[in-house]
């Protein structure tokens, strides 16, 4: 049987603090097969980093417990010994972060940390791994690369710090690499820029891209499928051109809609009232409700099921749970 | 950085002459009269005044100053009135002793000081980090006076490990060719004096590393605390770093900045203040040299002693400044 190249299941990431140890990410389950883009949404507080930590396997240990499975390539990561995934860490799986401006160590010189990955993981000497870096830094669109070795990351703007971050995480020749919010801090024209330099790599050297993002832009222009994350859990599953044409969650919706859309002048830009519950203070039921429009009395008293659709979609939410709920939903939507 | 080092080297002058009028101002405050001293407590009257005018004390004090300062300019620190020796060449014996016993106890300090702190800030919360910063506590704490008398009572008398005072052993004495004494054996190969040097070192040294070294592994903990939420300390782990480089190359380089500082002027305060440490080890060094001089009312070794000590305080102040531009690129000094 062949394996997808990673797949999450039942991931249950939770942290230990003076009110008890409280989950994160709850039973979140998802794949990405080798190449493919997928694109985890959700505002700031839903679990998206954490998610992406624990598949690397740097939740701190002393307050962090990571439960369920994560399969690399049949391999399950959750229980993998700290020498392992140090192994797999920059060299299988790769990670750049959203803030580029603090994620390069100022102290060192560029082409020393490009270089750390290959003498750790190939334990190449200097010369050879220096030429490599060169190499990758012009595959980045960096010019200049070799002068660029020797400098140190406050004499970079922002969008060269995050090409050096894309150039770091893509030296080892990794087969997922997990973007957290990677353009995030940039301005527009150098998102662009930083999106298709991504799109780019994934195409020619095959990575699979893990985009965590609250962007929608974002995934419609890099991911193949999304997977939408509310208060840790995941409520929407699906093809990137299914999610968007007909999104189930309400929560999904909302986020759609909150996205300005040029061809109609709004007086006001759509929000979704209220805003992610902090961990912890969960409730019983569905997590959206206390936001949702069209929250029922079933909505408050118990959490609905990831449930498939025919398409491939997966939606967690009660609407569709019943056929009459499913009407109120398709006419309110309607009525919008 | 050049002309930055050349600009705080003259920046010097005007605090050397500042440090000098204090000292020399400070010195005359003293009650009591060098000439009786000298002569005793039988001389007379005619006796004291020609002594008086013969070390020139019963000029004007600005004439007296003006003198003294012409005579710095031209590397002439006066001559002492108790041994009637230029300072310029009795000093060195005395400041050697005390370099070499700061060196010892800043080495012991920091490497300690340091790694304890790192260790702490690595597991923080454990049991390690708990005792360290308790033991650093009492360390900051801890009087040194009663420190060494209690090293010397234990280690010394009680259990007979270590000699209690001195340098060196009196009945053997060590051959001063620089004066560092470890120095000094090793280049006449007199490797037993060596380890009585050595034996002779350990407790001072103790003695005089333990506040430093608690202020130290404080200030170490605290600012790689600070440095392990960075952001690149995520990013280093991301590339399969082992934690152990992931600590000392990417975190305590960025620690270093404050722990430098603070070893500068640790270092500083060992020189000139490491009197009650010397007093007590029977040590001669410059802590030594001037409190004897203060008693005895020697006017010129204490105004010269005390300049001396500012001027490589400075020095430390200067290298650490310099140090700064070496550690972080970002900072440039123009």
């Amino acid at each position: 049987m062949e394996f997808p190249m990673i797949e999450v299941k039942d991931l249950q990431t939770s942290f230990r603090t003076d009110n008890g140890e409280i989950p994160v990410v709850d039973s979140v389950s998802f794949h990405i097969e080798p190449g493919e883009v997928l694109g985890i949404v959700g505002e700031s507080g839903c679990g998206k980093s954490v998610t992406s930590l624990s598949i690397m396997g740097l939740v701190p240990t002393n307050t962090g417990k990571v439960q369920g499975k994560i399969q690399f390539k049949g391999e399950n990561l959750a229980t993998a010994s700290e020498a392992r995934m140090r192994k797999i860490r920059g060299n299988e799986i790769a990670m750049i972060f959203q803030e580029p401006m603090t994620s390069l160590n100022p102290l060192f010189t560029i082409g020393e940390q490009l270089t750390e990955s290959l003498r750790i993981h190939r334990k190449w000497n200097k010369k050879q791994a220096r030429a490599r870096a060169i190499e990758m830094m012009k595959l980045v669109g960096l010019g200049r690369a070799e002068a660029l070795m020797d400098e140190y990351p406050h004499q970079l703007s922002g969008g060269m710090r995050q090409r050096v971050m894309i150039a770091m995480a893509m030296i080892c020749e990794p087969e997922l690499l997990i973007a957290d919010e990677p353009t995030t801090t940039l301005d527009v024209t150098i998102q662009a820029q930083i999106l298709e330099l991504m799109k780019k790599l994934n195409r020619e050297t095959n990575t699979a891209i893990m985009m965590i993002t609250h962007d929608l832009g974002v995934v419609a222009e890099m991911c193949q499928r999304m997977v939408v994350m509310y208060a840790g859990k995941i409520v929407e599953e699906g093809d990137v051109s299914t999610v968007f044409q007909s999104p189930k969650h309400p929560y999904t919706v909302g986020l759609i809609q909150s996205v300005p859309d040029m061809r109609e002048k709004k007086e006001r830009l759509y929000s979704i009232p209220g805003q992610v519950p902090k961990p912890g203070s969960q409730k019983l039921g569905c997590q959206f409700a206390p936001r949702c429009t069209h929250a029922m009395d079933r909505c408050l008293s118990e959490a609905p099921p990831l449930q498939p659709f025919n398409n491939g979609q997966k939606v967690r939410c009660w609407l569709y749970g019943d056929r009459k709920g499913a009407d109120i939903y398709d006419s309110a939507i309607s009525s919008s | 950085m050049f002309s930055f080092t050349v600009r705080r080297l003259g920046a010097l002058i005007p605090v050397l002459l500042g440090m000098a009028f204090i000292v020399f101002m400070m010195v005359r405050a003293i009650p009591g009269n060098p000439a009786q001293l000298i002569l005793g407590q039988q001389a007379s009257k005619e006796a004291v005044a020609a002594m008086t005018t013969k070390l020139g004390l019963d000029q004007p004090w600005h004439i007296q100053f003006f003198n003294y300062l012409g005579g710095l300019f031209t590397g002439d620190l006066g001559v002492s009135i108790k041994t009637n020796t230029p300072i310029a060449e009795e000093i060195w014996p005395y400041l050697a002793a005390t370099i070499e016993l700061a060196i010892i106890a800043m080495i012991i300090a920091v490497v300690i000081g340091v790694n304890a702190g790192i260790i702490s800030a690595w597991f923080q919360n454990s049991w390690f980090d708990y005792i360290a910063m308790i033991i650093a506590l009492i360390g900051v704490s801890m009087p040194i006076f009663w420190l060494g008398l209690m090293e010397q009572y234990i280690v010394a008398i009680h259990f007979d490990l270590l000699p209690t005072t001195g340098r060196d052993n009196i009945r053997d004495p060590v051959e001063a060719i620089t004066n560092l004494y470890l120095l000094d054996t090793l280049l006449q190969g007199r490797f037993d004096q060596f380890i009585e040097v050595v034996r002779h070192l350990i407790l001072p040294s103790i003695a005089l590393a333990t506040i430093p070294m608690a202020i130290i592994a404080r200030m170490t903990r605290s600012s790689m605390l600070e440095v392990m939420r960075s952001d690149f300390i995520r990013t280093a782990r991301a590339k399969g770093m082992r934690m152990f480089w992931v600590v000392y190359k990417h975190s305590f380089k960025n620690a270093l900045i404050p722990v430098v500082t603070v070893i500068g002027l640790q270092t500083g305060l060992l020189l000139g203040g490491a009197i009650l440490t010397e007093t007590i080890f029977g040590w001669p060094g410059i802590g030594t040299y001037i409190y004897d001089a203060i008693n005895y009312r020697d006017y010129p070794v204490v105004q010269s002693g005390i300049l001396v000590i500012a001027f490589i305080f400075v020095i430390i102040n200067l290298c650490v400044d310099l140090l700064y531009a070496a550690i972080d690129p970002r900072i440039k000094y123009k």
